[in-house]
Order: structure tokens, then C-alpha cells, then sequence
């Protein structure tokens, strides 16, 4: 039987705010262990906490950029489990009143793009940290645990998807887009390996062309769009595999263990699950009124699927306009280039071809070296005007990157502007010709394809600057 | 000349201002009195000797610069043992908490502080101020002045004791279900709980967030307002303070009750009151009335099922709120081998009885197939019960009732049947489920010398009111009898 | 108020156990029994919430009406790690140290 994979994911986005969710530490990676900590975050008896007011209107924008309506009304719960790193023994979360509701995102696999349901997009606070100790690390040899608070209560936003995702392939794209998405409105650094975007997957299979869905496992554990995909390949192959031998699927939570390319179900109680969510009563409701959205969503930026969709207007292929809009300062300097009179899939194709290979020889940013869009627009008008070889432009490129100057004066001081002037190339043509008689011989007999032979005779004593294509005009000339 | 002991807050202020004492004197008073006093009634669980010392030393200091912090500046507070207070031992009467150092300040603590209060000690309270008795304390229980056989009432009974027994000027405590109101009635002080978000909860050591209160202990109603005036206003590290200015809380204290509605609550007086209790009521009620008061008999049906809802929803705040004492950060630590055998064998050891109950019974009404029939349908009721206040407040401009149904207990009357003590708050936990502020003023001793409380409850805000007609009574009751506790030398 | 004593009780059955572990309290067989029967007789006291009609009552969380409580995005000082640390059970260096931990949440 073929089985269809159904896969709805949690996404998992710590804020970049400033200060914490509901107090004033700071948020940030690499402080040195419970400095960052306060009554408030450290869950000291009698402490309050209080909403940062600029998180609402990271998750609000989130929200919006992911199509979601804002709800009117807000409000935050207490999520109640024990575990040590969770100062209070329970999390402030929203429950059944969450901040935005009903949405989605589009995403592009290869040339088909799909749209993915948003459910929800709510605010919440973070754990500390544990780190376990003896036995490589490993939590369940661990002899005894270390807790640093200092990432307790940094704000983190809950991406619910709908369960529309049909493969780990799409899961995987659909976990780059959001990311691509809060990267743009600048309200994540979303670092997967530091953690600061983290996600995990409902995996169900139900034989394809039905409806009902099978019973689901929830995967976690993955740190990298690779082993998500890896993980969800995995995890489906292993319920196909249960299902063609006739076993069911157990509902449970697995545990991604990358190294060992396998998931692991985990030992878990049943009343791990009764969270005993109730309005947080420390906190009051969260009221949006639609002036507070509208001027939160004026100040969302264009987003990447947005920019995908206009870049495939402007007549790129479906593969560059989704790298470029993906990143952006890709779009930026690309957007630059057409506007300095570029050809659009020309400057493209530049920007994902030889531009990304040599930054990252040279390990720089875009945004940090000196190609801009008028650099890429001269380069590309060169070429095309037959004033630079390919060869040569990639040369000229180089040149751009080392901080050279601009194309014309990199070509210029590299000697690479190709000899289009027919006075200059004459002489050469000519010695070529005589000391290749052999050849000259077969075209005249109609041999077309010698005169390749002779045109590289011809760039090759040029030094490479002659223009091949008056060099076969002029051979043609000579030879008829 | 009177101890300095036994001045109120407001005598006392004058008497600093006009160069008569110090307030290092004030501060000797009140040592002299707890030496004697303690060993009896045990309404401290510490005594900050040095702290206090240099808040008197300081506030003097003030006082000469002609600095003027405010009506506290140089008195002796006692502060209920779940207030935080930097580096000074604040425990809950908890085992859990047992040596706990915070390392900061409550905001009501730091407005004490600002000022110029001089806090003298740290008071019993029951365990996380669970209780109506403060039998509950992992440290023993505390007496009442007026008979040391009885309890002080509960959960704020350390700093009732304290300050009617004049080892403290004022007290502060919390009031989530009547722990200020009913110990201040069994022990014949005022006890005020304000408006929910008058008084900052930052620093208090929460039992029920959306019911606790702090609120003031004190010999006289006009000292009631001044201790207000120092602790209340909004906190922005509170989301549910309110964010408004304050009442002027004077401006009726001398204007009688002429032309108002006092509106007295079937529910709350009457049937299951304590005959010589509901006497002494309604033998104010016909004061006020004679003051020119109009007396409307008023009915708030639902107010009957306040009690139930209430120990649904304390509790299921409760369970969360003390979650946290988990060995982990701060307070005691039980071996275990696991973490969660850790957390579990801490938590069953450094809770008492009562808070334990109470976890477990909150934690069940918000487990899963329960939450709406019994914490979700508690809060609807809440809702119904609001709206019966409001109702009734369109009758009446003040409710009344007794404080408390009976006067003081025995010592070990009740803890043996939870209910009957819970029963102790029935005519105080309505104003916690409305939020609304009430008081409670001394009116009389009963046959056996114990005095009983007469509660005043006001719409939300409406303190000016409530304090207008608390000083009427206060006027006509005349209640000026001392605890015999208060200065008699130690019973052993 | 009397009423509390007379009035018609509904019978609660609670599994102690279960609810003793989810609040992480580790009680003898005979404190679960003694906690049982005191949790059920003021249980069914407060079933009575159940007897008053609530059809289309919102619930209340908050006895004072307030929305948006926001604070700016603002850092403001932490607390000293050695006070913080001071009050800890058990630490190790900074950080404080707690039993393994059994099973991930």
C-alpha cells in the first residue's frame, strides 16, 4: 500500500528582544551562567511578572506575516509540570486564548509551491538550561545536572502549523521559509544550532487518497533543517514499516538521535500530560485594538514568499527567484542591479552562480563586500556588449570582491577588456591563419567546424582579450 | 505617662514631631513590651534587633534634618512573615522556607523602608498564610493577648497579636480570605483589606494571586489610613495594580454617616452568628442608624455559594503558586535520587498538613475532566457573585456585617475538622472573591472579655467611604480596652 | 450559613495517587488515605458551585478589570550570582546542581 505522510510542526522562536518575557534581564547567548537572572526569572517566592510590551508586537508580527488574524483578546496561562530547570514549575503560555490565530504560509519545494495552514502563533517563556553530567552528557546516564537560569523567561513564540505538510522534504522547506520569514522582520536571530529556533514534528501516515489520520508521533530532537528532514525520512519509513506488517503505531513522543540516524521513543508517565492550564492570574489580558495591528503590520518589510512571487513576475526561474528571496541582501544588490539597467535573470544568475561561490571562498557576506547592484549591473552590461569574456568577467569579479575598484577599473587594470577593434586583431588573424594552412584549407572545403580550432589559435596569441565573435567574423571574411 | 507601647501610630507621629520621644525610644518601648509579651503570645518569628536599631537611628536622624518621610517615619511595624524582605529571614512559617534569605526587597516592604518605617520583626502567620487560627506555623502557633488559652485568629494572627498587645505600633499582613480582618477581630484591632491593585503584591509570597491583598493592622481606624497611604499606589512590577491615583482616604473620617445607605446582608447576619456576636452588630447597626445613617436589609444569593468557590479557586492558584518550593533554588533540600524523588520527598516533608491539603485539593479541581465543573464553574460563580455586589451596591452605599461569626476559639477547637475552620471566614471571603475593600473595627468584648469585629465592606475603590463609616463606629463603640496580655508580666 | 452542614453533597472519588504525583508530594499510604477522605468531605462542600445555574457567566480571573499591563523593553539590573547562589540547596562553581534527572519533558 502507499501511504501518505501527514506532518503538522511546531516551531519554537526565541525573540530578540532586548529584556526578557516578563522581566528586565537581558536576553542574550553566551553569558556567563545565572547572571542573567532575577526574582522574577529565577521564580523567587513573592516575584511578579510584568509582559514586555515589544514581544507582543514580535509575535503580532510574526502573526502577520504569516496571514494570521490578531485576536482581540489574549491571554497568558500557567502550564503546570515540574521539571528543574523551570523556575516556577510551570510556564507562562498562552492556552486557549492565543495571540494569533488562522493562518499560513507558502512554500516552494523545487516548482510547486504549496500553501501550509498556520494554527496559531502564541507568546511564551523559556527554560533554563540543564547540562547533564557523567556519561557523555547524555541525560539518562547522567549522574547528576547542572542548571544555569540565565535563558529562563527569554520570550519565545509558538508556531503551530495545521497538519498540511505531505513530505520531508516539504517540512523541511516549510521550516525554511518561517525561518526566512522571521529573519526578514528581524525579530529572531532563529539560530538553529545555539537553539534559538527549535522545532518539532507530528509525523501520522494514513493510506493515500483517505482522509482520516493515523495515529501520531511527535519527534523531537532535531537541530538543523537537515536532520529534520532526515528524522521525518526516517520516522515515515518507520511507520510504513510498521503498518505493511500489520503493527500499529504507538502514540508517543521520539527523541532524533542524530548520530545513530534513528528515533527513540521515551520513557513517559501519563499524567506528564495533565498541564492543569489555567488563566495565569498575575497577568491581565492582552487587548489588540485594530489601529495597534495596523500600524504593527505597516512595519512588516516584504517577505521572502512575497518577494519569490514578485521575482518570478520580473521572469526569473523558479530557483533563483527562490535563493534570492530567501536572503536579503541577495535581493537587495539584485534588486539594485535591475534597477541600474540589468537584465534580470543575467544579474541573477551572476548572484547565484559565481557571486555565492566566491564569497564563500572568502567567507564574506554579501552585504559586507563590495559588490552592490551597480557593480553586477556594469559587469552583466559588459558582457553582453562583448566588452568582457566570461572568463575574463569572473577574473573582473574577483578583482570587485578584493576591493579592486569598480568592474571598469578592475578590467581595465587586469588588461582584460576584450579586443573588439578590428584594426588590432587583423595583424594577429592573419599570422594565425598563415601558420595553420591545413585548416584554413578544410574550411574552405566547407569543414565549419575548424574554425573553433582557429579562434582559440587566435585568443590564445591575443592573451585571451580578443572578442571571439569579431574574431569569426573576420576569419570568415579572410577565408570565403 | 502611657507607654510608649501603647500610642497609636498617629499619637506616636505627633509626639516625634513635637521633639516629646524619639523614635530609638519608641523602639526601646516596644522591645520592653515584646520581652514580656513574647514568651506568651509568640506573634514574632523574628526580631531584626540591628535593622531596627538603624531604621530608629536614621528615621531620628531625618526627624533632626527636618526631614519628613511620611506618618511612619520612626515607628515600630510588624510585618507578617510571608512579606520579603532583603537579607532578613522570611520564611511563611514554613519549614520549607526555614533560614531563606531573599535577596530582595517587596515593594510594600520598600515603601516601609522609604518611608523611614522601622521594621522590628518578621510575624507568625498560618504556613503560607493558609489558616484562620495560626496554628498552622511550622514554628507553633500564636496566642491571643486577650486570652492566651485562645487563638489570635488567622492566617495574619502574629502581627494581630503584636499589635494588640503593643509589641508593634502597626502590623502588616496579607488578607486572601479574611487573614487580616478576622484576626484583627478576634484580637480587637483594625484590620483593613484594601481594593485588589491597591496595594502592590510585588514581594508578597503569593497563596491565591487573584484574592491576596496586603493591608494594614492597627489600633485605630485613622491609623489604618495613614499605613495605607505609605504602602498603596501602583507598582508597575504588578500587572494588577491599579494604575489609577489613589483615594483620598481622609476626607470623610469626621463627616459621620448622615444621608449614607448602610445595607445590612441577610447571608452574612443571623443564622450561624454567635448570638452575643450578632448583638454587639446590631447594636452598632442601630448606631449608625441613629447617626443618620438609613439601614436597608439587602440580600446577595449567590454570596452564599462564595465559600465553595473559594476553596476551589485558592486552592488551584495555590497549587501552582507553590510549585516552586521544589529544593531546587533556595529552601529546604530532601535527599533523592532522582529529581523528582528529590522534589517529592522535599515538598511532603517542608509542607505542613494544611498546605498540603489545600495543593492537593487545588491540584485535582484543575486536572484534566475536572477543571470546569469544579475551578471553571468557581470562577463563574465568582462572576455572579460580583454582579450580586454590584446590585447590591445600588442600594447601598457601605455592607455590614460581623467580622467574624464567633469570637476567639481555643487553641486546638478546630483543627481537627477543616471545614469548621473554613467556616471562620464566611462573612470575609466574599469581599476577596469581589475584590473589593473591607475592614474590620473593634465594637465590644462578649461575656467571656473577647472582642468582637464589625465588618464594613465598600465598592471597589471606595475606601473613603469604608474608613468614613469604620470611624463612625469607631466613635460610637468607644472601644478602648486593652488586652490584658498586652502588659501583665508573663504567663508560664 | 449553617446550610453548609445540612445542604445535598455530592459524592467525590479522588485518586489521591495520581494527584499526589502530579503536585510532587511523596506521602505514606496512610497520609494518602488521611488526605483523601479530608479532601473529599470539603470537595463535596464545595461541589456545591455546581447547584447555581451559569449558563452564558463568563468566569472571572481577575477581580479588577485591567488590560495591557506592559513594560518597556528595557534591561534592568540582575541580581548578584553569589546572593543568588548563596540561598541554593546545592551548587557547583555557578551553577546550581540538582539530582538526574530521570525522564525529559
Amino acid at each position: 500500500m502507499t501511504y501518505e505522510p501527514v506532518i503538522g510542526i511546531e516551531t519554537h522562536v526565541e525573540l530578540t528582544t532586548e529584556s526578557k518575557m516578563f522581566c528586565g534581564c537581558a536576553v542574550g547567548f553566551g553569558a556567563p551562567p545565572n547572571t542573567n537572572v532575577c526574582p522574577v526569572c529565577l521564580g523567587l517566592p513573592g516575584a511578579l511578572p510584568v509582559v514586555n510590551g515589544r514581544a507582543v508586537e514580535f509575535a503580532m508580527a510574526i502573526g502577520l506575516a504569516l496571514n494570521c488574524s490578531i485576536a482581540h483578546q489574549s491571554v497568558f496561562s500557567r502550564k503546570n509540570y515540574f521539571y528543574p530547570d523551570m523556575p516556577k514549575n510551570y510556564q507562562i503560555s498562552q492556552y486557549d486564548e492565543p495571540l494569533c490565530i488562522g493562518g499560513y504560509l507558502d512554500v516552494q519545494t523545487g516548482s510547486e509551491t504549496r500553501r501550509i495552514g498556520i494554527t496559531r502563533v502564541h507568546m511564551e517563556e523559556d527554560t533554563g538550561k540543564s547540562i547533564h553530567v557523567g556519561e557523555g552528557g547524555r541525560i539518562s546516564a547522567a549522574s547528576h545536572s547542572l542548571i544555569d537560569f540565565n535563558r529562563a523567561g527569554v520570550p519565545l513564540m509558538e508556531v503551530v502549523s495545521e497538519p498540511d505538510i505531505r513530505s520531508a522534504e516539504e517540512a523541511r522547506a516549510f521550516v525554511a521559509e518561517l525561518r526566512g520569514a522571521v529573519l526578514r522582520l528581524g525579530v529572531s536571530d532563529a539560530k538553529l544550532e545555539e537553539g534559538s529556533m527549535r522545532f518539532d514534528a507530528n509525523v501520522s501516515l494514513r493510506p493515500k487518497g483517505t482522509e482520516p489520520f493515523g495515529t501520531k508521533v511527535e519527534v523531537k530532537n532535531m537541530n538543523s533543517l537537515r536532520s529534520l528532514q532526515r528524522a521525518l525520512e526516517h520516522e515515515i519509513d518507520r511507520q510504513a514499516a510498521l503498518l505493511e506488517a500489520g503493527d500499529s503505531v504507538l502514540q508517543e513522543t521520539r527523541h532524533w538521535d542524530e548520530a545513530a540516524g534513528t528515533t527513540l521513543g521515551m520513557r513517559s508517565k501519563e499524567e506528564a500530560f495533565d498541564y492543569r492550564y489555567f488563566p495565569e492570574p498575575d497577568l491581565v489580558p492582552v487587548e489588540v485594538d485594530d489601529a495597534w495591528r495596523d500600524r504593527v503590520g505597516e512595519a512588516i518589510p516584504e517577505l521572502p514568499a512575497q518577494a519569490r512571487a514578485r521575482y518570478l513576475e520580473m521572469g526569473l526561474d523558479p530557483t533563483a527567484a527562490g535563493l534570492i528571496s530567501r536572503d536579503v541582501a541577495f535581493g537587495a544588490v539584485f534588486e539594485d542591479a535591475v534597477a541600474a539597467g540589468g537584465v534580470s535573470q543575467t544579474v541573477a544568475n551572476w548572484l547565484t552562480g559565481e557571486v555565492t561561490a566566491l564569497l564563500r571562498r572568502s567567507e564574506t557576506p554579501l552585504a559586507s563586500s563590495p559588490i552592490d547592484g551597480a557593480a553586477l549591473a556594469e559587469l552583466s552590461g559588459m558582457v553582453d556588449a562583448g566588452r568582457l569574456s566570461a572568463s575574463a568577467a569572473k577574473d573582473v569579479l574577483a578583482g570587485v570582491v578584493a576591493g579592486e575598484g569598480n568592474p571598469a577599473e578592475v578590467a581595465r587594470a587586469r588588461d582584460l577588456v576584450q579586443v573588439s577593434d578590428i584594426a588590432a586583431l587583423e595583424p594577429i588573424i592573419d599570422e594565425v591563419l598563415a601558420g595553420n594552412e591545413e585548416a584554413v584549407g578544410k574550411l574552405r572545403r566547407g569543414d565549419d567546424k575548424v574554425i573553433g580550432f582557429l579562434i582559440g589559435q587566435v585568443m590564445r596569441a591575443s592573451g585571451g582579450k580578443a572578442d571571439p565573435a569579431v574574431v569569426r567574423g573576420i576569419i570568415k571574411d579572410r577565408v570565403s | 505617662m502611657t507607654d510608649l507601647a501603647d500610642l497609636t501610630v498617629t499619637g506616636a507621629a505627633a509626639g516625634l514631631r513635637a521633639g516629646e520621644f524619639s523614635s530609638v525610644d519608641l523602639l526601646e518601648a516596644v522591645h520592653r513590651r515584646a520581652a514580656m509579651t513574647e514568651a506568651n503570645l509568640h506573634a514574632y518569628l523574628s526580631i531584626d534587633r540591628d535593622g531596627a536599631a538603624r531604621a530608629a537611628v536614621g528615621a531620628d536622624s531625618a526627624f533632626k534634618s527636618n526631614t519628613d518621610l511620611g506618618l511612619l517615619q520612626g515607628i515600630p511595624v510588624a510585618l507578617k512573615d510571608n512579606m520579603v524582605t532583603r537579607g532578613l529571614e522570611t520564611t511563611c512559617s514554613s519549614k520549607i522556607l526555614a533560614g531563606y534569605l531573599p535577596p530582595y526587597d517587596g515593594t510594600a516592604v520598600s515603601r516601609l523602608r522609604e518611608g523611614g518605617a522601622v521594621i522590628f520583626g518578621k510575624t507568625n502567620l498560618d504556613e503560607f498564610a493558609m489558616g484562620s487560627s495560626t496554628e498552622n506555623s511550622a514554628y507553633g502557633p500564636s496566642r491571643n493577648p486577650w486570652d492566651p488559652e485562645r487563638v489570635p485568629g488567622g492566617s495574619s494572627g502574629g502581627s494581630a497579636a503584636a499589635v494588640a498587645a503593643g509589641s508593634a505600633l502597626v502590623g502588616f499582613g496579607s488578607d486572601t480570605g479574611g487573614s487580616i480582618r478576622q484576626p484583627a477581630a478576634l484580637c480587637g484591632i483594625v484590620g483593613m483589606k484594601p481594593t485588589y491593585g491597591l496595594v502592590s503584591r510585588y514581594g508578597l509570597i503569593a497563596f491565591a494571586s487573584s484574592l491576596d491583598q496586603i493591608g494594614p493592622l492597627t489600633r485605630t481606624v485613622e491609623d489604618s489610613v495613614a499605613a495605607l497611604e505609605v504602602v498603596g499606589g501602583y507598582d508597575p512590577a504588578d500587572s494588577t495594580s491599579y494604575p489609577g491615583d489613589v483615594p483620598d482616604y481622609r476626607a470623610g473620617l469626621e463627616s459621620g454617616v448622615a444621608g449614607l445607605r448602610v445595607g445590612v446582608v441577610s447571608e452574612l447576619n443571623g443564622e450561624g452568628i454567635d448570638p452575643e456576636v450578632q448583638a454587639g452588630v446590631d447594636q452598632c447597626i442601630a448606631g449608625l442608624e441613629q447617626a443618620g445613617a438609613s439601614i436597608v436589609e439587602l440580600s446577595l444569593p449567590s454570596i452564599e455559594y462564595a465559600l465553595s468557590a473559594y476553596y476551589l479557586i485558592a486552592p488551584a492558584e495555590c497549587s501552582a503558586n507553590l510549585a516552586r518550593f521544589d529544593g531546587v533554588r533556595y529552601g529546604l533540600r530532601r535527599r533523592g535520587e532522582t529529581v523528582e524523588e528529590m522534589m517529592s520527598t522535599t515538598r511532603a516533608d517542608g509542607f505542613g498538613p494544611e498546605v498540603i491539603r489545600r495543593i492537593l485539593l487545588g491540584t485535582y479541581a484543575l486536572s484534566a475532566g475536572y477543571y470546569d465543573a469544579f475551578y471553571g464553574q468557581a470562577q463563574r460563580v465568582r462572576t455572579l457573585i460580583i454582579q450580586d455586589f454590584q446590585a447590591a451596591y445600588e442600594q447601598a452605599d457601605v455592607l455590614v456585617s460581623p467580622t467574624s461569626p464567633t469570637t476567639a476559639f481555643q487553641l486546638g477547637d478546630r483543627t481537627q475538622d477543616p471545614l469548621s475552620m473554613y467556616l471562620s471566614d464566611v462573612c470575609t471571603i466574599p469581599s476577596n472573591m469581589s475584590g473589593d475593600p473591607a475592614i474590620s473595627v473593634p465594637i465590644g468584648l462578649d461575656g467571656a472579655g473577647l472582642p468582637i469585629g464589625f465588618q464594613v465592606m465598600a465598592p471597589a475603590l471606595g475606601e473613603p467611604l469604608m474608613f468614613r463609616v469604620a470611624a463612625e463606629v469607631e466613635r460610637q463603640a468607644g472601644f478602648e480596652a486593652r488586652a490584658t496580655h498586652a502588659t501583665s508580666e508573663v504567663v508560664t | 450559613m449553617a446550610y453548609y452542614y445540612h445542604c445535598r453533597l455530592m459524592p467525590v472519588d479522588i485518586d489521591i495517587g495520581k494527584v499526589a504525583r502530579l503536585a510532587r508530594l511523596a506521602l505514606s499510604e496512610d497520609e494518602l488515605n488521611r488526605y483523601r477522605q479530608q479532601c473529599e468531605v470539603v470537595l463535596e462542600h464545595a461541589a456545591r458551585v455546581q447547584a447555581l445555574p451559569t449558563d452564558g457567566v463568563t468566569g472571572t480571573s481577575h477581580p479588577l478589570p485591567r488590560t495591557n499591563a506592559f513594560r518597556d523593553d528595557i534591561v534592568t539590573e540582575c541580581l548578584d550570582r553569589e546572593e543568588v547562589l548563596a540561598q541554593a540547596p546545592e551548587r557547583d562553581g555557578d551553577y546550581f546542581l540538582v539530582p538526574r534527572i530521570l525522564d525529559e519533558q
